[in-house]
């Protein structure tokens, strides 16, 4: 698999606090990734990184083998979107929340919306206001919005914390389908290493900003070189 | 009784062109620093919110020396015209309608912005969208504005003259009657005031009810 990110010497620093310091990190296309870490390790900043939503203080970024500009393009950010662990939807309707993408992109294709809907098994609730459903609903609607676009690469920031196990599995299920029937890429944030074992190719580990190890998942977790990723996988990191 | 209906349709004309100016510039500026880092725009937001406190009357005393024959927009010839009163108007409002929808926009939810911006909104569509959220806040912003114009005496009679058929409104109506000794007149005057306000609330309400959801 070709790379579509490449991050090298990557610093992003707010004020005088380092949040994220990556020496090197390529992500394949297609590939399915998981970040692991405890909170305030840099993972949620290293998604926005992703994004083009904030823009390193230092280092390199390329995308699909194009450095990434300060000011990307919107051409460039609409090709990667995100699922926030809390899902914030417009006070609008669910059918309204979910095309919302589609058309800031001035595309009306009442067709896709539908059918997105369909995937996350709300069909049945597209007319009713986003904001009065329950939170398993709310993040289905979050997840169908960012489907429906059809993404190059989808960042999930812990999108299924909080959530019951149907709804947990529901997303785990189609977030898997989407690498496996279109390819795209996924970057999935995760604090519970037994979802990233399910789900990844590779799993990498965040502590303070850094990456600290990344492997393929069976040598993540069954061989992992750096101590600290050993004590993670274990449960015996206390943070 | 034509004189009594051409006075509300000045009032209304005044202060609602004032209102639509105000708002024109103001909700894009309110909305543009709510959506900047808060360090950025600290001491602009305390010269907005010093400009809500405004007295009236000083803001008719500036605009009157600034179109007066011997003032630097004295060419303009607005002295007592109801451009003259709409101006002065547009200042007075213009700090209420940036404060509160900037305060409006604050109180949306910082992570719908991020949101926003990753299903790729251009910097105007996360504006507009982001506005459309906070409206009901921005629809107080204007009604307090309104609210503020329409009983607004002291710049409009500074810089209108409460000429009869020409720049008479209806707060300068009230202080004229009720110095003559009519105080039945000023009283159905201040009558019709506060119905307008009540209907220009109960419009904006309505509209802000109606797009709910």
């Amino acid at each position: 698999m070709a790379d579509l990110y490449q991050l090298a010497n990557l610093q992003k620093i707010y004020l005088d606090r380092t949040v994220v310091t990556i020496d090197s990190l390529s992500i394949q296309r297609g590939e399915f990734l998981a970040i692991v870490g405890p909170s305030g390790a840099g993972k949620s900043t290293l998604l926005r990184l992703l994004n083009f939503l904030e823009a390193p203080t230092s280092g390199h970024l390329t995308f699909d083998g194009q450095p990434v500009p300060s000011a990307p393009p919107l051409s460039l950010v609409r090709r990667v979107t995100t699922v926030f662990q809390r899902p914030a939807l417009l006070s609008r309707s669910v059918r309204e929340n979910v095309a919302f993408g589609l058309r800031l992109r001035g595309l009306h294709p009442d067709g896709a919306v539908t059918q997105a809907l369909e995937r996350v098994g709300l069909a049945g609730l597209g007319t009713v206001t986003a904001t009065t459903l329950s939170g398993g609903e709310m993040q289905r609607v979050a997840l169908a919005r960012a489907l429906v676009l059809n993404p190059d690469v989808l960042l999930l920031d812990e999108p299924t914390a909080n959530l019951d196990p149907y709804n947990v599995n529901l997303i785990e299920t189609l977030v898997r389908e989407e690498t496996s029937r279109r390819g795209t890429t996924i970057v999935f944030v995760t604090h519970n290493v037994f979802q990233a074992r399910r789900l990844a190719h590779r799993v990498g580990l965040m502590l303070n900003g850094a990456l600290i190890e990344l492997a393929p998942t069976v040598d993540f977790f069954d061989s992992p070189r750096d101590p600290r990723t050993a004590a993670f996988v274990k449960g015996e990191m206390v943070y | 009784m034509a004189n009594f209906s051409s006075i509300v349709l000045l009032s209304l004309y005044v202060s609602g062109s004032a209102l639509l100016i105000a708002s024109l510039i103001g909700l894009p500026i309110g909305a543009s620093l709510a959506l900047k880092p808060p360090r950025a725009h600290k001491i602009i937001e305390l010269i907005i919110y010093t400009g809500m406190g405004l007295p009236p009357v000083v803001v008719g005393l500036f605009v009157y020396l600034l179109i007066s024959r011997s003032g630097p927009l004295g060419w303009l010839g607005w002295l007592f015209t109801p451009t003259a009163m709409i101006a002065a108007q547009v200042i007075i409002a213009l700090p209420l309608v940036i404060g509160l929808t900037l305060t409006a926009v604050q109180s949306v939810d910082p992570q719908l912005r991020l949101q926003v911006r990753s299903l790729g909104a251009s910097p105007a569509q996360v504006m507009r969208t982001i506005l459309w959220e906070a409206r009901l806040g921005v629809v107080a912003a204007l009604l307090t504005a309104y609210g503020r114009l329409a009983a607004e005496v002291g710049a409009v009679m500074l810089v209108g003259g409460n000429i009869q058929g020409s720049t008479r409104v209806l707060t300068t109506s009230i202080v004229l009657e009720t110095r003559q000794g009519n105080f039945e007149l000023a009283l159905a005057l201040g009558g019709v005031l506060i119905v307008l306000t009540f209907m220009a609330n109960f419009f904006l309400v309505r509209l802000s009810g109606q797009t709910r959801g």
